[in-house]
């Protein structure tokens, strides 16, 4: 399924792009990043600490073992530091 | 007050006074007896020395949480209202960054509500803040104790 990916913050920053659509048949969050982190170095050094990454489904956040499901947009982000 | 009106992300900064004022107006018309507010101004976190902090943002995302984080203060601590306000983009050292305002019958609710806010707003709104200094820009890493104080809600 083609899934539209976004990243923010330093996972940005080390992946080089904030946006890009994928096809990919990853059944959850954390097989999707196992997928990027195969891609090449920039997406293995982006997701190599998974202790540091968040993610949110069609702008939800969510768990890692999250099912990717129907959704659109999977965005991915260090954790948050607002207020 | 509506959710749009309740929940503001902005690039501009902002009357800190004004902005009170005007939600207090608004909730003194509705018989709150009490309004606490909290704001955030941007300061030194690393080095000492910030020219600037920068503040990502995901824009959808962070207005659909932020009207979350809100509605669950106002049902939780019945709330007369609440509003945030969460700047992003380029701002100088003293510059207020965000404010939160919380209204209700009696100041336990209201002070109670605006720490829940302030404490969900640190970890799960998507904002992001990178310290500009003289000698480079880094990323302020998220903090294990606004992690846990989540613990407490």
């Amino acid at each position: 399924m083609k899934r539209d990916l976004r990243y923010f913050a330093w996972l940005r920053e080390r992946i080089g792009t904030g946006h890009e659509s994928i096809e990919t048949d990853a059944a959850t969050v954390a097989d999707l990043i196992e997928e990027l982190r195969r891609r090449d170095e920039a997406y293995a050094f982006a997701f190599s600490d998974t202790a540091s990454i968040r993610a949110a489904l069609d702008q939800d956040l969510v768990d890692l073992d999250a099912p990717l499901s129907d959704a659109r947009e999977v965005a991915f982000f260090p954790p948050m530091t607002g207020g | 007050m509506n959710v749009n009106a309740g929940v503001r992300v902005q690039s501009d900064s902002f009357d800190m006074g004004a902005v009170l004022n005007a939600f207090a107006a608004a909730m003194s018309a509705r018989n709150a007896g009490a309004v606490v507010s909290f704001s955030g101004l941007t300061r030194d976190i690393a080095t000492g020395d910030l020219d600037a902090m920068e503040i990502e943002h995901y824009p959808g995302m962070t207005e659909k949480a932020l009207a979350k984080i809100r509605d669950e203060a106002i049902e939780r601590f019945n709330l007369s209202d609440a509003m945030i306000l969460h700047r992003y983009g380029r701002m100088g050292p003293g510059e207020p960054i965000m404010m939160v305002a919380t209204a209700a019958r009696h100041r336990a609710d209201a002070f109670q509500g605006a720490e829940f806010l302030m404490d969900y707003l640190k970890s799960r709104a998507p904002f992001w803040k990178k310290e500009i200094t003289a000698t480079g820009a880094v990323w302020v890493a998220a903090r294990d104790e606004d992690e846990d104080a989540l613990s407490r809600w």
